[in-house]
């Protein structure tokens, strides 16, 4: 549209900032905005345009997850701690946006250092699930996902450390993709959990991811978990599947833990809806054991607050962020800049965190917890034998309500029961939209072999082809 | 009374000489002024990751290949946690549970101390570990708070750590100097300890003589000069030894030393210590090195001080001790064999004997002489390296030649060098001007020995009458007579043949 010169990308962005003046205010899905950058990136990007010198998302407007450094704006990453720091410098992700042409509509909310699978721990208040504004949108990336289903942008970024892109997509209706960890460089992105961090795309279509996809990925020499491996097209295949039965051979894995206690029950008619649809597109199922998927948890709640407790130490009120007003001695800055700067559910990480890194206690947890990991890590690779990508629900339930899971911090952990085990494993993992269980979005995962997300984006284009959830719009905000 | 014995380890922080920082490309030059090379990286903002100086990695592979040790084919960096202004992530990268070098060693030559003897010893190196240095406190700038320079943080370290083997003050700073020599030899750090590049943390204990249970150790932490670390361990040792006996106890601690009062003092308790809760940096993939690191870095090191030492004594038929005080240092070997070179090209002409193998034996053991005597006295009196010797090679192998060929005396030849020290670069030139040639004509020789031989006749008288030693007296009688301008050696033999007679 944008390279047919139908409208141009001021008048695109201008259309997006519109919606945001709308509708922001009540949905809360972006925390900092900046019409006159935005519009300027809108101008070049026209420029460009004219000047033939297009790529696939020269123009298009985007929104960022808060947990990105851009230079100039405000990177807050959901925190009182942030709350007045201005990045002097763009991560991996903004410049290859920025590369691309892409324009940044501005920056979303996010629960606090991505911590919360609601959004709700978030210094700048909670987002609204734009398809009941009783509702959550899922988290860490909740104004990024509300977002999306709002149309308040043509797609975002968001980060994944146990499920952050893929719930909020599957709670919001929309489609996400982590990638293999290691596929996108973290640099510049604010660390939770190094060893589990990842960014990805959320969009509408399995089509915009790989688009992203391809502007997102790519070897990185400032982090050294980036891979080097030769840049792929993540678009291609995706032509073939208008095909009749455009899946024949391929083998659905569907690991029976994943169907098991503590999945709703509509939730899992909708999934199993969904993989009759593949059996139509001509894919065979199998049935698979991970045996290991309820230590993930478990696991996931040692290894992640660990580094997160030596991640966060940084915030110490020293060079930029929050420092406490008044203190009488070096650790009482310490001490009241930390206590003031983090939200509670930050503060249990740190604890949990230096807590299984004691001495003592290390290899009670943090050693047994790296073991465990191997092990879920191996149930994968057996289960890759037996099939070509794995399926089953990517959340326990639809989305719930703000405030019903706040005060048990346990159930919320459970939100992410079958997203987490990718992460620990380093493995691709996607939320497509599979339908609706009471009005509310329901969310199917596809989990890939590592380095399989082309043919990832191609199983869930295909879907796409033959259904139209992912097309579906929430009420009230047209 | 009970005999005490002490007991040494030392951990020495080696900064590396690289451009660069350990996990960034900020520069590590010394003296810039504050915070100007701090990167991001080095202030640790949000989302800044750290990437491996692969220049370091070869540093720490180059000093396990000069101690003998096991390199780890992989081994892992990990976060050592601890909030401090000057360490601004909050934690430090360094290296724990596996350290790129394993166990190597490192043989000392402790000088000789009044009775007793020089000896050698092998001192057992634990591990060495790459890590980044922090950051500095800066008080007294800013007015009411303190200030923080972020040059440092990140420069690269290699950390050094002995067994405990050293039983003395004097094995210890044997111990640092060598360590000290062979780092710098090796290129890996400019040595320089004002600036802080090299920093040794002096764990003491003190034990009864025969037992073999260590002691509680205090560590003394940052000496950074030999002088201070001597009398820092002497005090220490000697303030241990006193309080066992007034029946204290040692408490393990982190001491300072203050050159002032030459007093140890402790900084804080190690009961209060923090836990560190070390664990493998995420950010970090395992450092690997492969054999064909190891042998491309080979390649490129230097001639070891061991093994140049060996070919020393093998090439130039010099004494073991010769051959290890002239490989201290890569300056000290350079000035050696340069000033070798140049006084075997003046051509020389002596008799080859068991004692004199070949005239390159002669020509290195009269350099090695003048280099370890006099070049080296000077060099210590004025605290000058050799490298700023003000009589470089060349004059000194032109002074040299003057011996040999006759034309002066070895002790004239030392007043010329005091010359040349003082600047005068003409070897001939100042010969002439000190009016130090040698008599060498054998009929200017023959007639002072003819007055000798008159003034002394009770000499000649002893010496026909079987007294040895009269025949030296003579002999100096006429080195005074010729105001010590004769050659000894036609002094010699004239005299020889005249009693003869």
């Amino acid at each position: 549209m944008l390279a047919k010169k139908e409208v141009s990308s001021v008048e695109m962005t201008q259309t997006f900032l519109n919606r945001i003046n709308q509708f922001n205010p009540s949905i809360n899905a972006y925390v900092s905005l900046d019409e006159a950058k935005t519009l300027a990136q809108a101008k070049s990007a026209d420029e460009r345009i004219t000047a033939g010198n297009t790529e696939p998302l020269t123009g298009i407007p985007f929104a960022q997850k808060d947990i990105f450094c851009a230079k100039g704006w405000r990177t807050s990453c959901g925190s009182k701690m942030l709350a007045n720091f201005i990045a002097p410098y763009d991560a991996h992700v903004i410049s290859q946006f920025d590369a691309a042409g892409a324009v940044n509509l501005g920056k979303t909310n996010m629960d606090e250092f991505a911590m919360g699978s609601s959004n709700e721990t978030s210094h700048f208040g909670g987002v609204k699930n734009p398809w009941d504004f009783e509702r959550v949108p899922g988290g860490s990336s909740g104004g990024s996902a509300a977002a999306v289903a709002a149309r308040l942008c043509a797609a975002a970024t968001g980060t994944d450390t146990g499920g952050s892109i893929r719930q909020p997509a599957s709670l919001c209706g929309f489609t996400g993709l982590k990638p293999t960890y290691g596929l996108v460089s973290r640099y510049g992105m604010i660390a939770f959990a190094s060893s589990l961090d990842q960014a990805g795309p959320m969009a509408k279509s399995a089509e915009d991811c790989a688009m992203m996809l391809n502007v997102m990925a790519g070897f990185d020499e400032r982090d050294s978990t980036s891979l080097n491996r030769p840049k792929e097209d993540y678009t291609r295949g995706l032509e073939n599947m208008q095909a009749a039965q455009p899946l024949k051979g391929l083998k659905i894995g569907l690991p029976k833990e994943y169907f098991a206690d503590g999945l709703d029950v509509c939730v899992a008619k909708v999934v199993q809806d969904a993989i009759a649809e593949y059996r139509k597109l001509g894919a065979e199922t199998v049935e698979i054991s991970l045996p290991n998927t309820k230590l993930s948890i478990p696991v996931y709640y040692v290894l992640a607050p660990a580094e997160a407790s030596s991640n966060l130490s940084r915030y110490d009120g020293v060079r930029y962020g929050h420092r406490a007003a008044e203190y009488n001695d070096l650790m009482d800055m310490y001490c009241k800049s930390r206590a003031e700067g983090f939200g509670a559910e930050v503060k249990r990480r740190i604890l949990i965190g230096t807590y299984v890194l004691s001495a003592g206690y290390y290899d009670a947890y943090y050693l047994k917890a790296q073991k465990i990991r191997h092990l879920i890590a191996d149930d994968f690779k057996q289960a890759f034998k037996k099939c070509d990508i794995i399926m089953g629900p990517t959340a326990p339930s639809t989305a719930f309500k703000a405030g019903e899971k706040a005060d048990d911090p346990v159930a919320m952990y459970l939100q992410d029961v079958y997203t987490i085990a990718t992460n620990l494993a380093g493995l691709p993992g996607m939320s497509i939209p599979a339908g609706f269980d009471k009005g509310l979005p329901v969310g199917l995962q596809l989990m890939g072999n590592y380095f399989d997300e082309a043919r990832m984006l191609n199983v869930a284009h295909a879907y796409q082809q033959v259904t139209n959830w992912h097309t579906h719009m929430p009420q009230g905000i047209e | 009374m009970m005999e005490w014995e002490v007991v040494i380890g030392l951990e020495t922080h080696t900064q590396l000489k690289t451009n660069t920082k350990i996990f960034s490309g900020a520069s590590i030059k010394y003296g810039a002024e504050p915070n100007t090379q701090a990167d991001e990286v080095s202030i640790a903002l949000p989302g800044v990751l750290p990437v491996l100086n692969r220049k370091a990695v070869e540093c720490a592979i180059k000093f396990g290949l000069a101690i003998n040790a096991k390199i780890a084919p992989r081994s892992v960096f990990a976060r050592k946690n601890y909030f401090y202004p000057d360490l601004p992530k909050g934690y430090q990268i360094s290296q724990y549970e596996l350290p790129v070098v394993g166990k190597g060693e490192v043989t000392i030559q402790v000088p000789a101390v009044g009775k007793n003897a020089a000896y050698e010893k092998i001192i057992n190196i634990t591990r060495a570990h790459l890590e980044e240095d922090a950051g500095k406190s800066v008080h007294g700038v800013v007015e009411g708070m303190s200030g923080i320079d972020l040059n440092r943080a990140g420069t690269p370290l290699l950390e050094i750590v002995t067994e405990p083997d050293m039983r003395s003050a004097a094995e210890a700073v044997a111990y640092a100097k060598k360590l000290h020599e062979l780092v710098q030899w090796i290129d890996i750090c400019d040595g320089n300890m004002q600036e802080g590049s090299f920093r040794c943390d002096v764990n003491v204990s003190v034990r009864p003589k025969g037992t073999d249970k260590l002691g509680t150790r205090r560590e003394i932490k940052n000496l950074n000069s030999f002088k201070f670390m001597q009398q820092a361990i002497e005090y220490e040792t000697r303030w241990q030894i006193e309080t066992l006996e007034d029946g204290g106890t040692i408490h393990q601690a982190t001491v300072l030393f203050n050159p002032d009062t030459g007093e140890t003092r402790a900084m804080r308790s190690k009961e209060e210590a923090n836990d560190y809760r070390y664990f493998p940096d995420p950010d970090l993939l395992p450092l690997e090195v492969t054999e064909a690191d190891k042998a491309r870095v080979k390649a490129e090191m230097p001639e070891l001080p061991e093994v140049m030492k060996a070919r020393f004594e093998e090439q130039y038929a010099l004494s073991s001790y010769d051959a290890s005080s002239l490989t201290t240092s890569r300056g000290m070997t350079n000035y050696f064999v340069n000033a070798v070179g140049k006084l075997l090209s003046h051509g020389i002409d002596i008799l080859i004997s068991p004692e004199i193998p070949s005239t390159e034996a002669y020509a290195a053991k009269l350099c090695a002489n003048w280099i370890m005597g006099s070049v080296s006295a000077k060099l210590n009196a004025e605290e000058k390296t050799i490298a700023d010797s003000p009589v470089n090679e060349t004059h000194l192998a032109q002074l040299l030649k003057r011996i040999q060929d006759n034309t002066i005396s070895n002790n004239a030849a030392k007043q010329v060098f005091e010359a040349m020290w003082a600047g005068e670069t003409d070897v001939d030139a100042a010969i002439e001007r000190l009016g130090l040639k040698q008599v060498s004509d054998s009929g200017a020789i023959e007639s002072i020995i003819d007055e000798v031989l008159i003034a002394n006749r009770a000499m000649v008288d002893e010496f026909k009458a079987g007294k040895e030693k009269a025949f030296n007296a003579l002999v100096g009688q006429a080195m005074k007579a010729s105001k010590g301008k004769a050659n000894p050696a036609q002094v010699n033999e004239l005299l020889k043949k005249k009693l003869a007679n």
